[in-house]
C-alpha cells in the first residue's frame, strides 16, 4: 500500500466535473435515492426538481421541472415525477431539492440522475 | 426628593446590590463568576462588580447629585451558586440600555470587561455569558452574508462545508503555497485558507499570495465544475492595508477573506465586516489569542460571550472548537456557542452553559468552524454534533494524506458524503461510523488509505476548562 497514486482529474475529461453533494459518491440506487426522498419528507422539506444539460451544470439556476411540490409527502409521487422529469430531459442531470422555507435555504440538494457527460 | 452630599466611602451594596429588581426587557444582563477575596460578603462583591463596570467609583463624588444615578446604575440583582465550586459564585448584574452606546460592541465590552477585572476586592473574575437586547441586536452591523446566503453564492446544499488550512503555516514561496491551495481545491474541498499568521512576510507578500491562489481557484473550478474559495487572510498591521488587502482581493474576483478578530481589534473588525457586505465579499473570521481570554475557568471571558459579540461585530464564519481534535472543547458548551452563532433564538440552558434566553431579531446566522487535530475518523463525530450548517476543516488530516493533498481532500470529501447520506437515511453516525466509511471506501481507494493512515491517531486529554453544571 507504500505506492503513491495520482489523482486523476483533469480539465480535458469532463467526468472530473463535480456537481454537489454527493457527487463523490458512487451513483445512487433507487433504493437509495428512496431513503434521501424520504429525508426531505421527513424533514417537512419543500421537495422540488431541476434539471439540465451536463455541461451548463455550473449554472446557479437549472431548468426546474414543473413547479415545487408544496406539502407533498408521498415518497412515491416524488419519485414518479424525478422519473417523468429524467423521461422528458433524455442525457440532462436531474436533482432534487428540498427547500426549507423557515431558512430560506435549500435543505438538500442532489443530483440523482447524472446524464452522460459529452 | 433631593439628597445632601456626604463624601466618604460607602459600601457598593447600599446602592448596587438591588435583589427586588426585575430585570427589563431592554437591560443588558450579564453573569459573572466571581470568587471574592476573604472576608467579602457575596452581596458586597456582586454590587462590587455592578458598580465598577457601571456607574460607579471608589469614593463619592459631589458631581453624582447632579444626575440620577438610580437610573444608569447597574443593578447587581441575583446571586447564585456555582456547582462544585465552594469558593465562586454567579452574580447577575442588569444595565440599562442608557449606558451604552447604539450599534458599539465595543462601547458594551468596555464597560463590562473594563476596570472591573482588575478590581481589589474579587480575587477572580469570569464573564460567563451576556443578554443582548434586541434593541442592541437590531442596532448592530451583524454578519456581511451569513449562512444562507452564503450557500447561495458558494452553491452548496444539504451538507457542511469542507475546508484546509495550509501548512507548513509559515515559508512557504507564494506559487508553492499556490500549489497546495489547488491540490486540496481540486481535490473536492470548499475552501482553503491562510493560516491566522500568514499576513505578508519576507518569504511570501500578500499580494504575491493572492494572485497565485486566486490563479489556484479558477483552475479549480474549471476542473471541477464547483465554486471554490481560499480565506484570504487580510489582517494586517494597520487599517489602511487591510483595505488594501480587502480591494485586491475583490478585484481578482474571489469569494472570500478572512480577518482575526480579537488581534486586529474589534472596530477594525467591524469596519472591515461592513466593507465585506457593501462588496459582496464573504468573511471568514479566526480567532488568534481567544484562549488566552477564555481558557482560564474563573478569570476571564467565557468564549460564548467572545461568539456572541463576533456575531454582532459580523463574520461569515468562526472558529467553535472541534470537541474532538487537539484543541479544548468541552461538548455540551461547544455546542451552546454553535447554536448562539447559527440560531436565531436561543432559550436558557445551564446544562450548555447558556445563562440567558438570546432572541437574535432578523440577525443571520455565522457558519461555526470545526478546525484542528482532525481527520478522517473524526468525520463521523463531526457530522453528528456539527449537522449541516457548518465548515469542517481538516488541515493535517487532508495535506498528511500518503498520496498528497488532492488525494486527502478527496477522501475528506467522500467520507463526509457517505455520512451525510447515512446520516439522511436515519443511521446513528457515532455508533455505525466505522462501517459507514469502509463502505465508503470501497469506491474511494484515497479514503481506504487515509483510514489505514489515521487510525491510531487519538486525542484523549481532559479539558480543562469543564461547565460547572454538577455539585461534587
Amino acid at each position: 500500500m507504500s505506492k503513491v497514486q495520482d489523482y486523476p482529474s483533469r480539465l480535458s475529461t469532463p467526468e472530473s466535473r463535480k456537481f454537489g453533494t454527493f457527487s463523490y459518491l458512487p451513483p445512487m440506487s433507487d433504493d437509495e435515492v428512496r431513503k434521501q426522498v424520504q429525508y426531505i419528507v421527513d424533514k417537512g422539506f419543500n421537495p422540488a426538481i431541476e434539471h439540465t444539460e451536463p455541461k451548463f451544470a455550473r449554472q446557479h439556476y437549472w431548468y426546474m421541472w414543473k413547479l415545487p411540490m408544496f406539502g407533498e409527502t408521498d415518497v412515491d409521487k416524488i419519485l414518479a415525477e424525478i422519473e417523468e422529469c429524467k423521461a422528458a430531459n433524455p442525457g440532462h442531470h436531474v436533482r432534487l431539492i428540498g427547500y426549507n422555507n423557515y431558512t430560506q435555504s435549500q435543505g438538500a440538494n442532489m443530483v440523482v440522475f447524472r446524464g452522460p457527460v459529452e | 426628593m433631593s439628597k445632601t452630599y456626604q463624601a466618604g466611602v460607602k459600601e457598593y451594596r447600599e446602592t448596587y446590590w438591588m435583589p427586588d429588581y426585575t430585570p427589563k426587557d431592554t437591560d443588558i444582563l450579564a453573569v459573572f463568576k466571581v470568587i471574592p477575596q476573604d472576608g467579602v460578603p457575596r452581596e458586597e462583591a456582586a454590587a462590587a462588580v455592578a458598580a465598577e463596570s457601571s456607574t460607579g467609583t471608589w469614593t463619592t463624588v459631589w458631581t453624582d447629585l447632579l444626575t440620577d444615578l438610580d437610573y444608569y446604575k447597574g443593578r447587581a440583582y441575583a446571586i447564585e451558586d456555582v456547582p462544585g465550586h465552594d469558593d465562586a459564585f454567579y452574580a447577575f448584574v442588569a444595565y440599562p440600555a442608557d449606558l451604552f452606546e447604539e450599534g458599539s460592541v465595543v462601547n458594551v465590552f468596555t464597560s463590562l470587561v473594563g476596570n472591573v477585572f482588575g478590581f481589589k476586592a474579587v480575587r477572580a473574575l469570569r464573564l460567563e455569558d451576556v443578554r443582548f437586547p434586541i434593541w442592541f441586536v437590531k442596532t448592530c452591523y451583524g454578519p456581511p452574508h451569513g449562512i444562507a446566503v452564503e450557500r447561495d453564492k458558494m452553491d452548496k446544499y444539504g451538507r457542511p462545508l469542507l475546508g484546509c488550512t495550509i501548512k507548513p503555516k509559515l515559508g512557504l514561496s507564494a506559487k508553492n503555497y499556490g500549489r497546495a491551495v489547488y491540490e486540496v481545491l481540486r481535490g473536492g474541498l470548499d475552501f482553503s485558507k491562510d493560516d491566522e499568521n500568514v499576513n505578508s512576510q519576507p518569504f511570501m507578500r500578500w499580494r504575491d499570495r493572492f494572485l497565485f491562489c486566486q490563479e489556484a481557484i479558477d483552475k479549480a473550478e474549471a476542473e471541477t465544475g464547483e465554486r471554490k474559495g481560499h480565506y484570504m487572510n487580510v489582517t494586517a498591521p494597520t487599517v489602511e492595508d487591510m483595505y488594501m488587502r480587502a480591494e485586491f482581493a475583490k478585484e481578482l474576483g474571489t469569494p472570500i477573506i478572512m480577518s482575526d478578530y480579537l488581534t486586529l481589534g474589534w472596530a477594525a473588525h467591524n469596519s472591515l465586516s461592513k466593507w465585506c457586505r457593501d462588496n459582496g465579499m464573504l468573511l471568514h473570521v479566526h480567532r488568534a489569542m481567544h484562549a488566552v481570554i477564555d481558557r482560564n475557568p474563573n478569570h476571564g471571558i467565557n468564549f460564548r460571550v467572545l461568539a456572541k459579540l463576533l456575531r454582532l461585530l459580523g463574520g461569515d464564519h468562526l472558529h467553535s472548537g472541534t470537541v474532538v481534535g487537539k484543541l479544548e472543547g468541552d461538548r455540551e458548551a461547544t455546542l451552546g456557542w454553535i447554536d448562539l452563532l447559527r440560531d436565531r433564538f436561543v432559550a436558557e440552558d445551564r446544562s450548555r452553559g447558556i445563562f440567558f434566553d438570546q432572541d437574535w431579531g432578523s440577525m443571520p446566522g455565522v457558519f461555526p468552524v470545526a478546525s484542528g487535530g482532525i481527520h478522517i475518523w473524526h468525520m463521523p463525530a463531526l457530522v453528528s454534533i456539527f449537522g449541516d450548517d457548518s465548515v469542517l476543516q481538516f488541515g493535517g488530516g487532508t495535506l498528511g494524506h500518503p498520496w498528497g493533498n488532492a488525494a486527502g481532500a478527496a477522501a475528506n470529501r467522500v467520507a463526509l458524503e457517505a455520512c451525510v447520506q447515512a446520516r439522511n437515511e436515519g443511521r446513528e453516525l457515532e455508533k455505525e461510523g466505522k462501517e459507514i466509511l469502509t463502505r465508503a471506501a470501497q469506491h474511494s481507494p484515497e479514503l481506504k488509505i487515509a483510514m489505514e493512515t489515521w487510525k491510531e491517531i487519538k486525542f484523549e486529554f481532559d479539558t480543562v476548562d469543564k461547565l460547572d453544571v454538577s455539585h461534587r
